[in-house]
């Protein structure tokens, strides 16, 4: 097997808003079946970033190139919006955690299998009089979505209300709810934040699992150096918009740069990062 | 939920009497400066144009003096009743409740198939129904729009008005406007010979004409939200209303349609005559046939806007209206394109107001701007919000209690309104999500369990 073309490659990016320079000339790849993490103090443009790749932003400058399995390439840059997930297969989560509080876990994962169920209703013409071939679809799409609930342990609390889960709960089913949409790359915005140290472990556990029985890509932006030292495979880290450091996560830890960035921006971060590789 | 079912009535050990008596005080005083110039102080002008004024110091003490009192009252109520929401039933009495609420459907549904058999005889009774069954279904439509997709609009009759003077001009064969006569499109449908046929054809038109317009307004307000979706969807409704009020040549202005074909059964006319239903089937005629008849094609008109309500929820179309209510970024971040999931829900809402216009249209026989006021379009909308945003029964429900309540207080002139205004008020303390307030979930693995109405959003545009 030939070395296999990055998932994502992102060269040059650049994002302005007004004459604030959020993200300045950014290049860096997220190889195939690997954790890549995305790391910085508070501020750095973490998030920025995670916005242009998923639609929400569009760049000032720069290109983002991902590249499918079967070689499909497509431009994030040139996508916007909601075509960046449906077509160029890349599902996020949010910091602050966007369920669909008022629709069961089940529902959450159902809505996210939308286009396949979709184009199996015939556009709703054929599920509007029950079409077996759509009735067939929507069976799959409950499997997929008992076989994640399974997966996140939550498949007895399937018919409960999202927004009446416990808060690792609801960060466990996000990341179910964007692995149903069937992504090529999960972007996670801080899917840590707020779990206590088993639901940490739990959490990364869960990351493995995703990165090596169902072979999707992950992009990860977290605070938790544990949770970031233990699973990446690779680390980028960002300050004031540029990137300082790119590497392994052992030869991240000892740069000098970066304990310098998190000690100029924040001690206790900077603790973290000292403490994640002790 | 088991904490608030013994919550003791004196939870607050400082909020003794004087609590109550402050409360009042203060009520009173609001009362005094609100009322002082409405009631305290009566002007009139005179015979040459002068201001005349007089004190009426003695009603303004008595309605200060009520405000006081109903404070106290309503405190102790409140005392005594303990916290809204805060009584827990006991299991029995729960489980009863339950069984009725699904009973209760079904026993609508028979009683609705047996109205016309029950209340044969009393016409005005017949015209009620289908006057409630119209906003039973009118309710149902907008209820896609406001309920599920979370779509505040204000102008659904816009929708109504176009269903209405579709089918209106598109069916008249009366040729009204002579200079028209060599573009007018009725010409060609003459043509057709569409004759007794004319609605059976024209229905569909109707609302895919008002599914056109959903379209039309839904582009424009695509990117807005809340308050100024609400202020654009009600502009959007005078529009049309203003349009037809001045082009007179087309839609007679204000003097408006008449002579609109009444609807067969199927090709086969009311009428007392040879050809007429009641002669079909071998029956005396009777004026009350047609009024059955309607009320049955209403009936069946909003059977189907539910079916296909019903339906679409459980579809992915349907699951994309509800989590754009309840999350529009999250949406798009799942791959679901929002111009196209609005812009359904606008359409097919407006289909069912286009197709309620069409009937509307059929069943007076003569169509004005007047019946397509703003009014109209914030009476919809109070059904759907105090029906419970989303639910069909409690849509249903509501609008037998708006425009059946509206019958029933005709006696009281005008203080029909302030009876109404009052129960709304009541309504919206002890029910604020409406009178079904919780959501049925579309799917389920083992039990279907009802979500309660704080869990689930009302949509911000």
């Amino acid at each position: 097997m030939t070395t296999p073309a990055p998932i994502l490659a992102i060269d040059g990016l650049t994002m302005r808003f007004g004459g604030i320079l959020a993200i300045n000339e950014l290049s860096f790849t997220a190889q195939r079946r690997q954790i890549t993490a995305l790391i910085g103090p508070n501020g750095a443009g973490k998030t920025t970033v995670f916005n242009c790749i998923t639609g929400f932003y569009r760049p000032s400058g720069g290109t983002m190139t991902l590249v499918h399995d079967d070689g499909a390439t497509f431009r994030l840059d040139r996508l916007h919006d909601f075509r960046i997930c449906k077509y160029a297969k890349v599902a996020r989560t949010f910091q602050n955690i966007r369920l669909f509080p008022g629709m069961t876990a089940l529902e959450n994962l159902m809505v996210a299998q939308h286009n396949t169920l979709m184009r199996a209703s015939g556009f709703s013409l054929l599920g509007l009089f029950g079409a077996p071939s759509f009735r067939a679809a929507e069976r799959q799409a409950i499997d997929l979505a008992r076989e994640w609930l399974q997966r996140i342990g939550l498949l007895d609390r399937a018919d409960d209300a999202a927004g009446n889960l416990p808060y690792g709960d609801q960060r466990r089913l996000e990341i179910a709810r964007a692995m149903c949409a069937q992504p090529a790359l999960l972007c996670l915005d801080e899917p840590a934040a707020g779990l206590n140290a088993n639901e940490s472990a739990a959490l990364s556990d869960l990351l493995l699992s995703i990165r090596d029985d169902i072979g999707t890509s992950i992009l990860l932006i977290e605070h938790d150096m544990s949770v970031v030292m233990e699973i990446s495979d690779h680390i980028v880290v960002l300050d004031h918009g540029v990137k300082i450091a790119d590497g392994a996560p052992r030869a991240v830890r000892d740069n000098p740069k970066v304990v310098a960035a998190y000690l100029g921006a924040d001690e206790e971060d900077a603790a973290a990062v000292m403490e994640g590789g002790a | 939920m088991a904490a608030p079912a013994s919550y003791p009535a004196s939870a607050e050990p400082t909020a003794g009497f004087a609590f109550i008596l402050k409360k009042a005080v203060i009520s009173a005083l609001v009362a005094l400066v609100l009322f002082f110039l409405m009631i305290g102080i009566r002007t009139e002008a005179g015979s040459s144009g002068q201001l005349i004024y007089w004190t009426r110091f003695g009603e303004l003490a008595s309605i200060v003096g009520a405000v006081f009192v109903g404070s106290i009252v309503i405190e102790l109520l409140r005392r005594w009743i303990g916290p809204v929401g805060g009584v827990e039933l006991p299991a029995s009495v729960r489980g009863g409740f339950a069984v009725l609420g699904r009973l209760l459907a079904p026993a609508l549904l028979i009683f609705a198939l047996l109205v016309p058999v029950i209340f044969y005889n009393q016409r005005y009774l017949l015209d009620l129904a289908i006057l409630v069954m119209t906003y039973v279904m009118l309710g149902w439509g907008l209820n896609i729009v406001v309920g599920l997709a979370g779509l505040l609009d204000l102008g659904y009759v816009a929708f109504y008005a176009v269903g209405a003077y579709s089918y209106a001009l598109l069916a008249q064969s009366g040729l009204p406007f002579p200079h028209f006569i060599d573009t007018y499109p009725y010409v060609a449908l003459d043509f057709l010979q569409l004759g007794q046929w004319a609605f059976w054809v024209l229905l569909p038109v109707s609302g895919l004409l008002a599914a056109l317009w959903g379209v039309i307004l839904g582009f424009p307000v695509l990117r807005l939200r809340g308050d100024y979706l609400a202020i654009v969807t009600l502009a959007f409704g005078e529009i049309i209303r203003l349009v037809i009020l001045n082009w007179q040549d087309l839609t007679g202005g204000p003097n408006g349609i008449s002579g609109i074909p009444r609807p067969t059964v199927f090709g086969i006319p009311l009428t007392p005559g040879e050809n007429g239903f009641a002669a079909m089937i071998g029956v005396p005629f009777s004026p009350t046939h047609r009024l059955v008849f309607l009320f049955y094609l209403i009936l069946a008109l909003a059977l189907i806007t539910n079916w296909v309500t019903i339906r679409l929820r459980r579809l992915p179309i349907g699951r994309a209206w509800e989590a754009m209510r309840e999350d529009e970024v999250a949406c798009r971040a799942l791959g679901i394109n929002i111009t196209t999931t609005k812009l359904s829900a606008f359409a097919i809402g407006a289909m069912f107001g286009g197709f309620a216009g069409a009937f509307f249209a059929t069943r007076q026989g003569f169509i004005s701007p007047e019946s397509f006021s703003f009014q109209e379009s914030a009476l919809v909308l109070a059904i759907v919000v105090l029906g419970g945003m989303g639910s069909q029964l409690g849509v249903a429900l509501a609008a037998i209690a708006m425009i059946g309540g509206f019958e029933l207080f005709r006696g009281l002139d005008q203080f029909r309104m302030l009876v109404f205004g009052g129960v709304m008020v009541l309504l919206m303390i002890w029910r604020p999500r409406g009178l079904i307030g919780h959501r049925a979930p579309t799917v389920f693995l083992q039990k279907r369990t009802e979500i309660s109405a704080s869990l689930v959003k009302e949509g911000h545009g």
